[in-house]
């Protein structure tokens, strides 16, 4: 099974590299930019078929490691 | 007083802080990060500072998930001293010996500079060599050392007395130009409850020999073979 973690900063955390990122787009030019927050992206393979068991097996990566929930939420996909 | 320096992959500053502790009178045996134990009758452990695993995924994010870092929360929950420097206290937070985190420096810059700081209290086993209100001279090296919590956290960390060093200016004067990376009430270090674990971003370690500058330093280590004596 692939599965993707998404880490993203609370609301409200200030994301200094998101805005350097966004300054950088508008000093690009490109139209429409409001704001960047920054994140990041894991993806992982798991062993098995049971969802349920990597839902959960994924939900403890989160909070044991993959993110630090003073600052930082996260979200788990989990696909075929 | 028998110290352990823990060496993480990436920990650079561990030889530096042994040097500090020994011309304090400690003893020091090097620990790898992988080992389950700490040496028999270890008093202090130090996280030193460094780029453990290349601040990957977040400075000192694995680094606290590693195997010493069991005996290690179990040496500060029955009363032993911890002390993190700079990557060592993001290895702290992250271990959970400590709460809060130190992100991005509020500029993006690296820091790199001597800097003043205000010891906050001097009743602890970390600072009794400074002097009440004392300003030292130590140095800064991060480029994240922006230290933030929650506002309970920070309220309690006020409340109870839990700051150890405040940045400042040359004076002693807390202020936001004289904070070099945004931190929370110029937050430079912080205790646990117990203010037997001690994480500051500073490097005391840094300014032990009059010969690079100064010896603002020494006190620390200096307090802390101190406080075993005493004990």
């Amino acid at each position: 099974m692939k599965a993707r973690v998404t880490v993203t900063l609370k609301t409200g955390v200030l994301d200094p590299q998101g805005k350097a990122i966004e300054g950088a787009l508008k000093s690009l030019g490109i139209d429409g930019v409001g704001s960047v927050r920054q994140g990041k992206v894991f993806d992982i393979e798991l062993d098995g078929s049971d969802h349920a068991a990597a839902e959960a097996a994924l939900q403890a990566a989160c909070e044991k490691l993959l993110a630090n929930t003073v600052i930082e939420n996260y979200r788990v996909e989990i696909g075929a | 007083m028998r110290a352990a320096v823990i060496t993480f992959p990436g920990s650079n500053r561990d030889g530096d802080v042994a040097k500090a502790l020994r011309q304090a009178g400690a003893s020091v045996d090097h620990v790898w990060h992988g080992d389950d134990a700490l040496p028999a009758g270890t008093d202090l452990v130090v996280l030193p500072g460094g780029f453990s695993y290349g601040d990957y995924l977040r400075c000192g994010a694995i680094a606290g998930r590693a195997r010493i870092m069991d005996a290690t929360r179990a040496h500060a929950a029955g009363g032993g001293y911890v002390l993190g420097i700079c990557n060592g206290f993001q290895i702290a937070c992250e271990a959970g010996l400590l709460p809060g985190i130190l992100v991005r420096n509020a500029d993006l810059k690296f820091v790199c500079k001597r800097q003043h700081l205000k010891v906050e209290r001097t009743d602890t086993a970390f600072t009794s060599a400074y002097a009440d209100g004392q300003t030292i001279d130590v140095c800064i090296a991060h480029g994240e050392g922006n230290y933030i919590c929650d506002d309970e956290t920070l309220a309690r960390l006020e409340g109870d007395g839990l700051v150890a060093f405040r940045y400042c200016d040359a004076d002693g004067n807390v202020t936001a130009a004289a904070n070099p990376n945004g931190s929370l009430g110029g937050i430079a270090g912080i205790y646990s409850a117990g203010r037997n674990v001690l994480g500051l971003m500073p490097h005391p370690e840094n300014l032990i020999d009059g010969l690079v500058g100064g010896t603002d330093g020494r006190g620390l280590f200096a307090s802390l073979v101190g406080a075993k004596a005493a004990a």
